[in-house]
C-alpha cells in the first residue's frame, strides 16, 4: 500500500469508486472482498477508506456490497484532452519510464480495432426455401474434429477424430493460469454437454484426469507436464505453436503463480518463473512440426488426433496449408483478439490479424489446393456469442474455441489482471482464499447452461435459414451478406455485399 | 532376445516391430542395419534393454519412461526429446538438441554434440535427468535450462580452457559442470561461475563412475582434473523486464 503520493512516480488511477455513505452500513464486504488492497476500514473513525490507484474495476466489491452503496467509474481523462495523445499513450509512456519495464496486460486486446463478426449479416429462408422448427424437427449439432481421408480402402478404418455435441469447445487455459476450481468447472460442464476442453500447456492435475474422456492436451514449447501419461490421458492432443493474443512469442507464467499444487502438475519448483521458449526449439520448419506430429501420433500409437494451434498472423493461408500436409488431423486458428493470461501489452495491442479474415483466407486456400477435406478448422479469439460462432462456421470452421466467454461465465468482469495471481473473483489465482470463490458446483451449472442456449441458438439460426444439419453450412458463404465493408474485405472473406 | 534387421524398413513399421517385441515380453532388443528411422523407443515405458547397431534417426528415446538404449554409433537430432526416465547411452557423436526438456533419467555421449544441448531440462523432486558429454557442445548448451545436471567432460580436445558460446543463455535453474576451465566470454547473461562444492561431486560421482564403465573410459584419469560449475544467477531471470499494470 502506497499511503503517500510521489509525484515523481504519479500516475492517475484508472477507475474512481464511491461509497455512498449514507448507503454504507460497514458491513465491510468490500474491503475483504478485495483482493487488491484498494478498500481498507479505519476502526477508530468508523469509516471505510479507498486507495483508489489500487482500485482495478474488477467489481467485486460492487457485487458484495448489501446496500448498492458502492460505483465503480472510469475515470475522465485525467491528463488534457488531445485528439493524438490520448490517456492511453500519455500513461503507457509514463508507467514505462518510471518502472524501467514493459507493462504485462491479461484478457484479450482491448483497443477499438473494426470487429467483422459485426459487419456481416446471416441469412433466413422466404417462400422458395422452407425454414425449419427446430423444436419440433431433429437439428444435427454433432461434429467430428479428425482428417477426412480421399477414399478408403476396403476394410481400412477412418484416422481418429474426437466427437462433439456441439460445435463449441473451450479453449487452452492452462491450470496455473486458472485456479483448480476453475479447471474443474469447466471440466464438469464439457463433460455434461459432450464437448472438449483444452488443458493448456500447463500439464494437468491428476485430480482431472478424470476428464479424461473430455480432455485435449496441449504440448507446447515448455513441455511443462507433458510425459507419456497425460499424452494418454488426452482425447486429443494440441501443438500450440502460438497464441492469438501473444503471437510469436512464449509463455511465461510468473512464479508468484507457481504454488505447490501448479509445480506438481508444472514439475518444475515451486516459486520459479515457468519460461515456455517463443518456439519449439525442435520445430524450425514444416518438416520439422511433422516430426513432432508423428512423435506424438507414435507415442499414442496413432489413436488421437493431433490438432496445431497457430496464431492468426499475415501469411497464415500458407503456413495453415503446410500444417494440412504435414500430417496435421486439424488447425486451430487463433485471432489477436484472443486472450491470454499475461502478455506484454504492447505484443497483445499491436500484433496478429483478425480471426475472421483469417479464418477465410485459409479455408479458401485449402479449397484451392483441395486439402479442406484432410483437416478440420477450428477458430477461435473473441468469440462472444452463438451468432459469432455460426458465422465462424459458415466461414470454414469445423468448431470454434471460446476462453474469454467461459470465464465471464464464471464471473470474470474483463479487469485485465490475471497475470497478478490477485484475481478477485478467485478465477485465475492461485491464492487458496480466493481461489475459493469459484464454486464449481454452481460455475459448472452455468456454464453448462451457456453450452446448451447457445447451442439452441445455433439450432434456432439454423432453422431459419433452412438448413439441418451443421455440416450443410460449414464454409456455406452464401449465407452471409457482408455491411459496410469494402470490396477488398468482400473479397477476401469470399462473402457478398448485403443487397446483392 | 529378440533380433530386429532394420534394413530398408520404414519407421512406422519398425517401431511398430519393436512395440510388438516389448508387449510380447521380450526384455532385451537388437536392432541392426538401423539407417536413421526415427522415434525409436518412442513412448516405451517398459523397461527394455534396447541394443542399436547404426545410426538411429531424429527423437530416440522421445517421450520415453524407463528403457535403456544403447546406441553402437552416432545418433542424430533430438535425442531424449521431452523424455521422462530411462537411460540412452551413444558411443558416438549427437545432433543437436540433445535432452530437449528432458525431465528424468541419463544421457550419456563419448563424443560431441551438436547446438542448444540440454534446452529447458528440468527436473522436479525424484526425477532429476543428469546428461554426460566426453568431449564438447555446440552453441547454447543449457538454453533456458531449470533442472538438472549437464556435465562435459571435453576429454578430447587439447585447448584447456572450454570454449562455446552462449552456456546456459536464459538459464534459471540446474548445474553445468565442465571438466577444466571455462572461457568467461563464452557464458550466457544470466549464468555465473562458482566453485564445484564436494556435495555437487557427489551428487554426480556415482553418475560419472557410471558412465565410464558404459563407455570405457578411465574413471580416473577424469576425476583427476578440476571442474567448473556455472549456475544461473537468480531462478527468476526477468523478473525486472516486465510490470505489474496494476502496481502503479
Amino acid at each position: 500500500m502506497k499511503w503517500f503520493k510521489k509525484v515523481h512516480h504519479y500516475l492517475p488511477p484508472d477507475f474512481i469508486l464511491e461509497r455512498a455513505d449514507d448507503l454504507c452500513i460497514r458491513c465491510k464486504a468490500c474491503v475483504t472482498q478485495c483482493s487488491f488492497d484498494a478498500n481498507f476500514y479505519d476502526q477508530k473513525r468508523n469509516f471505510i477508506y479507498t486507495l483508489q490507484q489500487n482500485c482495478v474495476g474488477c467489481n467485486r466489491c460492487v457485487a458484495y456490497c448489501p446496500t448498492e452503496a458502492i460505483v465503480v467509474k472510469n475515470r475522465p481523462n485525467p491528463f488534457r484532452e488531445h485528439s493524438h495523445w490520448g490517456a492511453y499513450y500519455i500513461s503507457g509512456i509514463k508507467r514505462r519510464a518510471y518502472y524501467g519495464g514493459t507493462p504485462v496486460k491479461s484478457m484479450g486486446n482491448d483497443r477499438p480495432f473494426p470487429i467483422y463478426w459485426d459487419k456481416l449479416l446471416l441469412n433466413a429462408s422466404q417462400v422458395t426455401n422452407p425454414s425449419i422448427d427446430p423444436l419440433r424437427e431433429p437439428m444435427e449439432l454433432r461434429t467430428y474434429i479428425g482428417r477426412r481421408p480421399k477414399y478408403l480402402k476396403k476394410g481400412e478404418a477412418l484416422p481418429p477424430s474426437i466427437m462433439l455435441q456441439t460445435p463449441i469447445m473451450i479453449g487452452a487455459m492452462s491450470y496455473g493460469a486458472l485456479s483448480f476450481n476453475s479447471v474443474e468447472s469447466i471440466g464438469r460442464a464439457v463433460t455434461m454437454a459432450g464437448t472438449f476442453f483444452n488443458s493448456g500447456e500447463g500439464g494437468l492435475s491428476r485430480d482431472h484426469y478424470k476428464f479424461s474422456k473430455h480432455v485435449i492436451v496441449q504440448v507446447a514449447s515448455g513441455r511443462f507436464g507433458v510425459h507419456k501419461e497425460y499424452l494418454d490421458i488426452g482425447s486429443a492432443i494440441e501443438i500450440k505453436i502460438g497464441q492469438g493474443a501473444k503471437p510469436g512469442i512464449g509463455g511465461h507464467l510468473p512464479g508468484e503463480k507457481v504454488s505447490e499444487s501448479i509445480s506438481q502438475a508444472r514439475m518444475i519448483p515451486k516459486g520459479t518463473d515457468a519460461l515456455s521458449p517463443a518456439p519449439h526449439h525442435d520445430i524450425y520448419s514444416i518438416e520439422d512440426l511433422r516430426q513432432l506430429i508423428y512423435a506424438l501420433k507414435e507415442a499414442t500409437r496413432y489413436s488421437k488426433p493431433v490438432i496445431v494451434k497457430i496464431a492468426a498472423v499475415h501469411n497464415v493461408a500458407a503456413i495453415a496449408s503446410g500444417i494440412a500436409r504435414s500430417g496435421a488431423d486439424a488447425i486451430s486458428i487463433d485471432g489477436f483478439k484472443g486472450g491470454t493470461g499475461a502478455a506484454p501489452e504492447i505484443i497483445r495491442n499491436h500484433v496478429g490479424i483478425p480471426i475472421e479474415l483469417a479464418l477465410a483466407a485459409v479455408d479458401t486456400r485449402l479449397r484451392q489446393e483441395g486439402i479442406r477435406n484432410e483437416v478440420s478448422i477450428i477458430a477461435s479469439g473473441g468469440i462472444r456469442g452463438s451468432a459469432d460462432a455460426i458465422k465462424a462456421i459458415a466461414l470454414g470452421a469445423d468448431a470454434v474455441y471460446i476462453g474469454t466467454a467461459a470465464l465471464i461465465t464464471l464471473g470474470c468482469t474483463l479487469c485485465q489482471q490475471c497475470h497478478t495471481g490477485r484475481c478477485a473473483w478467485g478465477i485465475t489465482t492461485q491464492d487458496p482464499f480466493l481461489s475459493k470463490r469459484v464454486n464449481p458446483d454452481i460455475m459448472s451449472e452455468h456454464l453448462y447452461n451457456l453450452f446448451n442456449v447457445w447451442s439452441l441458438e445455433l439450432k434456432e439460426i439454423m432453422g431459419a435459414m433452412g438448413v439441418n444439419s451443421i455440416e450443410s453450412l460449414r464454409g456455406n458463404r452464401l449465407h452471409l451478406r457482408g455491411v459496410g465493408l469494402s470490396d477488398r474485405d468482400l473479397e477476401i472473406l469470399g462473402v457478398l455485399p448485403a443487397g446483392e | 532376445m529378440k533380433t530386429i534387421d532394420a534394413n530398408k524398413l520404414y519407421y512406422k513399421i519398425l517401431n511398430d516391430q519393436i512395440h510388438d517385441a516389448v508387449d510380447s515380453g521380450y526384455r532385451n532388443i537388437a536392432i541392426n542395419n538401423v539407417y536413421g528411422q526415427y522415434y525409436i523407443g518412442d513412448g516405451l515405458m517398459q523397461p527394455v534393454k534396447i541394443d542399436i547397431n547404426g545410426i538411429p534417426g531424429n527423437d530416440l528415446g522421445i517421450f520415453m519412461d524407463g528403457p535403456s538404449i544403447y546406441v553402437h554409433g552416432d545418433a542424430q537430432d533430438g535425442i531424449g526429446n521431452t523424455m521422462s526416465g530411462g537411460k540412452i547411452v551413444i558411443d558416438g557423436n549427437a545432433g543437436d538438441v540433445l535432452g530437449y526438456s528432458m525431465r528424468g533419467g541419463r544421457i550419456y555421449v563419448r563424443g560431441n554434440v551438436g547446438y542448444r544441448t540440454c534446452i529447458h531440462m528440468k527436473s522436479y523432486k525424484d526425477d532429476f535427468p543428469i546428461v554426460i558429454i566426453g568431449g564438447r557442445t555446440g552453441e547454447f548448451a543449457g538454453e533456458y535450462m531449470a533442472g538438472g545436471v549437464l556435465v562435459i567432460l571435453d576429454l578430447f580436445s587439447e585447448i584447456n580452457t572450454y570454449d562455446c558460446n552462449f552456456i546456459g543463455a536464459g538459464m534459471h535453474g540446474g548445474i553445468i559442470i565442465v571438466r577444466g576451465k571455462v572461457n568467461s566470454d563464452s557464458l550466457g547473461r544470466e549464468v555465473k561461475v562458482t566453485s564445484l562444492l564436494q556435495e555437487d561431486l557427489l551428487q554426480i560421482k556415482e553418475y560419472l563412475f557410471e558412465y565410464c564403465q558404459e563407455l570405457n573410459i578411465n574413471y580416473n584419469n577424469v576425476m583427476k582434473s578440476r571442474f567448473t560449475k556455472i549456475i544461473s544467477a537468480t531462478n527468476r531471470p526477468y523478473k525486472n523486464l516486465y510490470i505489474d499494470g496494476f502496481l502503479h
